[in-house]
């Protein structure tokens, strides 16, 4: 079974729950037991409990690496310690999250250490000497099946694809792992963080209400907001109002945008084009609000009302306050 | 004065299609193409508004397009991007391009860049609309040792610089890169994709295309595209059936509610 190192990404100060996801990802792969699971730490600074976290998450072996330049959305200054990482773990097989910094630096990484490269995984599993994994093609209309042969490989998965496992009360060996970044020799340096206060976290929300084209501007997705607000749930969108600039950027939910997957999902005005149900098809009942009774988002939904949201949500939201006595 | 900019097009059946449309050779374990509408893959055009915005400010000094493809199936999107304003065009001609995958891809990017000179800034979109790897730009950027940035929506350039927003998990960095660069394109506001003019979709045919046989780009390093095969391409069987709520508004909303907590969702 394969020597695996998990890439963790704890750039912003604290550890990404991705870096847990790929744990519990790794720990299957690896079989019997997770034996040869190791972590890189990437980190601006020491981070004990971070380090410690990754030990009972399944990591064997922690290789911390702590460096000022190993902050927010720096891949340069990561991709020199997860160079380092594989010259000291020898992994057969490395992965990262799909996220900002691992985008970048899953591509950057396979072809510095000339190795097979995957991007966007959202299953692995071995069958005997190759990895399987699998991901979304054709804007979720497909899945591929790679088979993996080559070694190292460098795999990138999309977050939200394994779950974090329970930790133990074991823990790994935690190694400093010294790296020299020269600050001034980085191609890409980040100036500026300008961060955005997401709503309730979309991502980990149970219930979503997504608003699209048919929404027809900033003002309905006030209608949106207390549907979501009476059922506890947070707002997103596909990608038109996003590119119109009806909602911020960070509620895009889609192919380009969040993965989404709540126990519901009420889709409102969205055509149902395959780049936004590339992002919710994890979702477990979906509804779809929509006048076109031909939109194709009504052959992914669950239940389907025809109409004018802007009768339907308020009534909607009326029945759920209703309901739960408000 | 201004940077020398190349803009990497990728051309994709059209992914506005209906699902319907939607089929997968099982031999090539791609999607079938013939008879279906091909268009620039949807981030590849902001990339190419992003490029003609800073040629507009005279940032610079010129655009050039650059595709890998079947060069008669290229026509059209080259014909396009240079309507819109690009200056020239370079098709790397490739029978095998609508089936690889973007390891392969950015290789023979990367020699048809050396071949061309090089380029001050190379832009592509942040995905293709059909296999959304996400590669091409990080692997180009490595294969020509220029820095990197993805998922940019805003790019200025000046200075031996490029300074850009990416649209990033958490927000919005200000990334400063230094040339020369690869950068990935996503779309905001700033980067509609401009519709050509009558004159100028006249004036494309007058400008330069330059189309050079993949095989004259000599040996292509590959050796990262061992390794990984593509078994399947498989459709999911679709599952679910869709209930139809009719009636008024709050008989749609009853009857909803009803269902959900049915299924104990709400």
């Amino acid at each position: 079974m394969p020597r695996i190192l998990v890439i963790a990404n704890a750039l912003d100060g604290t550890l990404a729950r991705s870096a847990l996801e790929l744990l519990g990802g790794a720990t299957a792969l690896a079989g019997a037991g997770g034996e040869g699971v190791d972590a890189l730490l990437l980190a601006p600074r020491p981070l004990e409990d971070a380090a410690a976290a990754l030990g009972r998450h399944g990591a064997k072996r922690v290789f911390h690496a702590a460096h000022p330049a190993l902050s927010t959305g720096q891949t340069d200054a990561a991709l020199v310690a997860a160079a380092a990482a594989a010259a000291r773990a020898e992994p057969e097989v490395i992965v990262a999250a799909a996220d900002t910094v691992g985008r970048e630096l899953a591509p950057r990484l396979a072809f510095r250490l000339r190795a097979a490269l995957v991007t966007e995984a959202m299953e692995l599993r071995m069958d005997g000497g190759a990895l399987i994994a699998r991901r979304q093609v054709y804007g979720g209309r497909a899945m591929a099946t790679l088979a993996v042969t080559k070694r190292p490989a460098v795999i990138s998965v999309k977050p939200r694809s394994f779950d974090v496992p329970e930790p133990s009360a074991a823990s790994g060996t935690v190694e400093r792992l010294a790296v020299e970044i020269d600050a001034q020799a980085l191609g890409a340096v980040v100036r500026d963080v300008a961060a955005e206060t997401a709503e309730v976290g979309l991502e980990e929300a149970q219930v979503v209400v997504g608003g699209g084209r048919g929404i027809g501007g900033a003002d309905g997705f006030t209608l949106l907001q207390a549907l979501a607000e009476a059922l506890g749930g947070a707002v997103g969108s596909s990608r038109p109002p996003a590119d119109e600039g009806w909602v911020p950027i960070s509620w895009q939910i889609g192919q380009t945008g969040k993965t989404i997957r709540p126990n519901l999902y009420i889709a409102v005005g969205i055509s149902g084009a395959a780049q936004h149900v590339a992002g919710v098809s994890g979702a477990r009942t979906i509804v779809a609000i929509n006048r076109d009774n031909q939109a194709p988002i009504f052959s992914l939904a669950h239940f389907g009302l025809v109409g004018d949201y802007r009768h339907i949500v308020p009534a909607l939201t009326a029945k759920i306050k209703e309901l739960k006595g408000t | 004065m201004g940077v020398n900019v190349v803009v990497c097009l990728k051309q994709v059946v059209d992914p506005e299609l209906p699902a319907q449309e939607f089929a997968v050779d099982p031999h090539s374990r791609r999607q079938v193409r013939t008879g279906k509408a091909l268009v620039i893959s949807t981030y590849d055009e902001n990339a190419l508004e992003v490029a003609l915005q800073l040629k507009d400010k005279g940032a610079a000094s010129g655009v050039t397009v650059l595709t890998v493809a079947p060069a008669a199936e290229a026509k059209d999107a080259v014909r396009l991007a240079l309507a819109m304003g690009a200056d020239r065009a370079v098709v790397v001609d490739d029978p095998r391009a609508p089936a690889l995958l973007g390891v392969e891809k950015a290789a023979l990017l990367g020699a048809a860049l050396r071949r061309m000179g090089g380029a001050d800034l190379v832009l592509t979109g942040c995905e293709s609309a059909d296999w959304v790897e996400r590669v091409v730009a990080p692997l180009l950027a490595e294969a020509i040792r220029a820095s990197c940035v993805t998922f940019v929506s805003r790019v200025e350039a000046g200075g031996g610089f490029v300074t850009v927003k990416r649209l990033a998990d958490d927000g919005v960095h200000t990334v400063e890169a230094r040339l020369p660069a690869v950068i990935s394109i996503t779309s905001d506001e700033s980067n509609r994709p401009r519709l050509p003019k009558i004159r100028d979709i006249m004036q494309a045919g007058k400008k330069p295309v330059e189309t050079v046989p993949a095989p004259a780009l000599g040996d292509v390093p590959g050796a990262m595209a061992d390794g990984v095969e593509v078994r399947e391409v498989a459709i999911p069987a679709r599952t679910t059936t869709c209930e139809v709520l009719e009636g008024e508004p709050a008989e749609q909303a009853d009857a909803l509610i009803q269902r959900l907590r049915a299924l104990k969702v709400v």
